[in-house]
């Protein structure tokens, strides 16, 4: 699938027939912003194309390179793919983080308490992944791991992992926040090389990074996804074998509702309004029975809170408000030892039998 | 209240644009660094102890092996190459905790193996009356080390080699000038501090850490405001040579009308003199014949001529009052050794005064040693206060390049360094 013709991926099941359509340059569709219309992104060889209202973007596939000609043709992949970016990606969703693209990197802004997060959930991330080491370097405690951060949103947890040594792969479905994201490093030598960025949703990833990598990281991602189980069997199928899953997110309660909402969005502003959906927020037990019969095993998991006066986080055993997790991929059934009575079948079902 | 912090901000700054830059054909252009601009991770400007212990200290430390940093210094190589019979007039006191600091990165053993001289007592009275304090540790164990100026710095120079590889010094530089980002980053703008040597060469550094001396053109450039007045004094240094041997492990401090005049163990046969005094007395000081020079000294010590009797039973009476109140067993004061001969050429003066940087840290700056603090010489406290602040801030860095920080920006350094600020230098 190399060569001149421009084949385009789109993974666009819910979204009708789209046919062959030739995109010219000029052609622009509504919601394109200016930059994207005239994108000639060398690094990426994407070609946005954005549907009537939808602002779903570059869905690109790493193996198949695109040539981008003045006259493209499009065609849309049928039957090719298990999961559609439309099963976990939400369109309103996007257009919520559509319009804070550009303020990520502002450290009192409004992404303040994220980027004051990363005082938790970096050491979280390199304490667990050193575990599973045995020799690991204090100067570049991540070097040799690959790490995929699902919606990296500005690259903000990209960035000090790439600064520990590891290879990052940060995805977004979201155009303009992979931009941020790419601006910022580039002034930083070292993280260029270490941080790769694609603007695409988990799915369109799956099948050409199967089992590459050695941890998945969703930071404030699964709250806002719209099928959490197809998430984490894409999760799962990405990672290698004993690799590591982190998840932080909201719990579902009446105190996060009172907290989170009402506080946090329309009292304190703290979180700008129209972020969360009280409703998607996932309580532990609930991420967990979608965990363990998907593959995963639950290491721990540990509660967060925010102090919105001084701006800091610190862990805590209360996992009514924020809370993190940490999973990891069952090896194949023949290597566990948990498992006495080997039936054949797969992952998900071995480990239920835990 | 977060939402009353943004407000306030963006009242402060009318102009600040939260959202993205607005040419969207340029704006994704010029965000890479130039080629031959290296990005270095700290560049530490000024070379003297602060500055050389603050690179060798980064330099040894584990969590900043993939790090770059850049010493910036205005003069040479200060390595000695043999140790010269002679000791240099500029002599330091240094406490154990500066000496923990040192050792912590191999620069005490040089020291060591070069010389110094540990001191047990501390003895401090009035020109005025019988006010008299003695400072000790249990057991009289080393309670500080007089050590040159210039031993320090061959000791720190020789561990700075040791780790050439991550520091890179660059000795007879001239910085012309510091830039630093304006507070609203926009796309095309690096953030990154920039720095223009007097020979043409720029450097980009992700934080600059200003060790330059109370003149600090570091703190000048970042516009840190300095509180700051000259003494109306100078302080005569000297190498004196003792009247006879002794088990020279006292530093002697008496408080004339005129200013202190301490005595600092060298060796058992030599003394350094740092005398504080008025600008005209510390120059009559300095040109006067030897044989005089050495009378004022001994005479300094020794004589109780500014005793006046009214003191003198003033002072009495309160020490029997305290007795009462808490029975101490005061010691008597003891005289210093005597002083019989000068070494020629080590008879020279400076000018004292006090400075205090408002801030010590802002986004990619802080500053350390004298540019930060001045002070009179007369605790000796100078340089082991620039050792403090060493040691606390490579202790906030190293923890955030474990966490992978960014370095010179606020939830880097900021934050944590300014919430210590009035205790960090007596942390030790």
């Amino acid at each position: 699938m190399q060569g001149g013709c421009g084949l385009r991926v789109v993974g666009t099941r819910g979204w009708g027939l789209a046919g062959v359509r030739s995109a010219g340059r000029g052609v622009g569709p509504p919601r394109a912003t200016a930059a994207e219309g005239k994108q000639t992104n060398r690094t990426q060889q994407m070609t946005p194309w954005l549907f009537s209202d939808k602002g779903i973007m570059c869905l690109k596939s790493n193996n198949i390179i695109f040539a981008y000609s003045d006259k493209m043709k499009s065609y849309r992949y049928v039957g090719m793919r298990l999961y559609s970016t439309s099963k976990t990606v939400d369109p309103k969703e996007m257009k919520t983080f559509k319009a804070l693209a550009y303020k990520w990197w502002d450290e009192q802004g409004a992404y303040a308490p994220l980027h004051s997060m990363n005082d938790l959930r970096v050491p979280f991330i390199r304490d667990n992944l050193l575990k599973t080491v045995t020799n690991h370097q204090l100067e570049s405690p991540l070097s040799g791991m690959k790490i995929l951060d699902v919606g990296c949103g500005g690259g903000l947890l990209c960035e000090p992992l790439g600064r520990l040594g590891a290879l990052v792969t940060g995805i977004d479905p979201l155009n303009e926040n992979i931009k941020t994201a790419q601006q910022h490093k580039s002034f930083d030598p070292v993280l260029d090389k270490r941080i790769q960025y694609n603007a695409c949703s988990l799915e369109d990833i799956v099948e050409e990074t199967v089992e590459t990598f050695d941890a998945v990281v969703a930071s404030e991602v699964v709250e806002h996804v719209n099928d959490l189980e197809t998430f984490i069997q894409c999760c799962c199928q990405v990672l290698k074998p004993g690799g590591s899953l982190f998840i932080t997110t909201i719990n579902k309660t009446q105190l996060s509702y009172a907290l989170g909402i009402i506080f946090a969005e329309q009292i304190a502003g703290i979180v700008p309004k129209g972020t969360h959906t009280w409703e998607k927020f996932v309580s532990p037990e609930e991420l967990e029975s979608l965990l363990e019969p998907n593959g995963f095993l639950v290491q721990t998991i540990t509660g967060m809170l925010y102090n919105p006066f001084s701006g800091y986080w610190r862990w805590t055993e209360n996992t009514s408000l924020n809370y993190a997790a940490h999973a990891i991929k069952s090896s194949a059934p023949v290597e566990t030892e948990e498992h006495h009575t080997k039936t054949p079948g797969i992952d998900g079902q071995e480990a239920s039998q835990k | 209240m977060a939402a009353c912090a943004r407000l306030t901000r963006a009242l402060l700054v009318p102009g600040a644009t939260l959202g993205g830059p607005r040419l969207p054909g340029l704006r994704w252009l010029s965000g890479s660094v130039g080629p031959g601009q290296a990005v270095y991770d700290v560049v530490v400007a000024g070379g003297g102890m602060v500055g050389t212990a603050m690179a060798c200290a980064l330099g040894h430390n584990v969590h900043f092996r993939d790090k770059k940093i850049l010493l910036l210094e205005a003069g040479p190589n200060k390595v000695l190459g043999k140790l010269p019979a002679t000791y240099s007039n500029r002599v330091s006191s240094i406490t154990p905790g500066s000496a923990t600091l040192l050792s912590s990165f191999g620069a005490w053993d040089h020291i060591c193996n070069m010389r110094y001289k540990p001191f047990r007592r501390m003895q401090v009275w009035d020109a005025c009356s019988e006010a008299l304090i003695i400072f000790d540790k249990d057991d009289l164990d080393d309670m500080g080390y007089i050590v040159e100026n210039d031993v320090i710095m061959s000791a720190l120079a020789k561990q700075l080699d040791a780790v050439r590889d991550q520091v890179e010094v660059v000795y007879k530089s001239k910085v012309i000038s510091y830039t630093w980002p304006g507070p609203f980053l926009d796309a095309e703008t690096s953030p990154w501090v920039q720095i223009t040597l007097a020979n043409g060469r720029q450097l980009q550094t992700k934080l600059l850490i200003g060790a330059d001396g109370h003149n600090s053109g570091v703190r000048r450039a970042s516009g840190i405001q300095n509180v700051c007045w000259p003494y109306d004094q100078s302080a005569v240094v000297a190498t004196l040579h003792l009247s006879e041997p002794t088990d020279n492990n006292v530093a002697w401090q008496r408080f004339l009308p005129s200013g202190p005049i301490a005595l600092l163990p060298l060796s058992d046969t030599l003394s350094s003199l740092v005398w504080s005094t008025s600008h005209e007395h510390a120059a009559e000081l300095v040109s006067m014949e030897e044989e005089n020079f050495l009378d004022a000294i001994n005479s300094a010590f020794w004589s109780d001529a500014s005793h006046t009797d009214f003191i003198d039973s003033a002072g009495s009476v309160l020490q029997y009052a305290f007795t009462l109140l808490q029975p101490t067993n005061s010691s008597a004061r003891q005289l210093p050794p005597s002083v019989a001969k000068v070494d020629p050429k080590s008879r020279t003066l400076f000018p004292l005064g006090m400075g205090h940087a408002v801030e010590y840290v802002r986004p990619r700056v802080a500053l350390i040693g004298d540019a930060a603090h001045r002070v009179h010489p007369l605790a000796g406290q100078g340089v082991n206060m620039g050792f403090g602040d060493i040691s606390s801030l490579v202790r906030h860095l190293s923890r955030a390049a474990f966490n992978g920080k960014d370095l010179g920006t606020d939830y880097g350094l900021c934050k944590q360094i300014n919430a210590l600020l009035p205790g960090h230098c007596f942390e030790e």
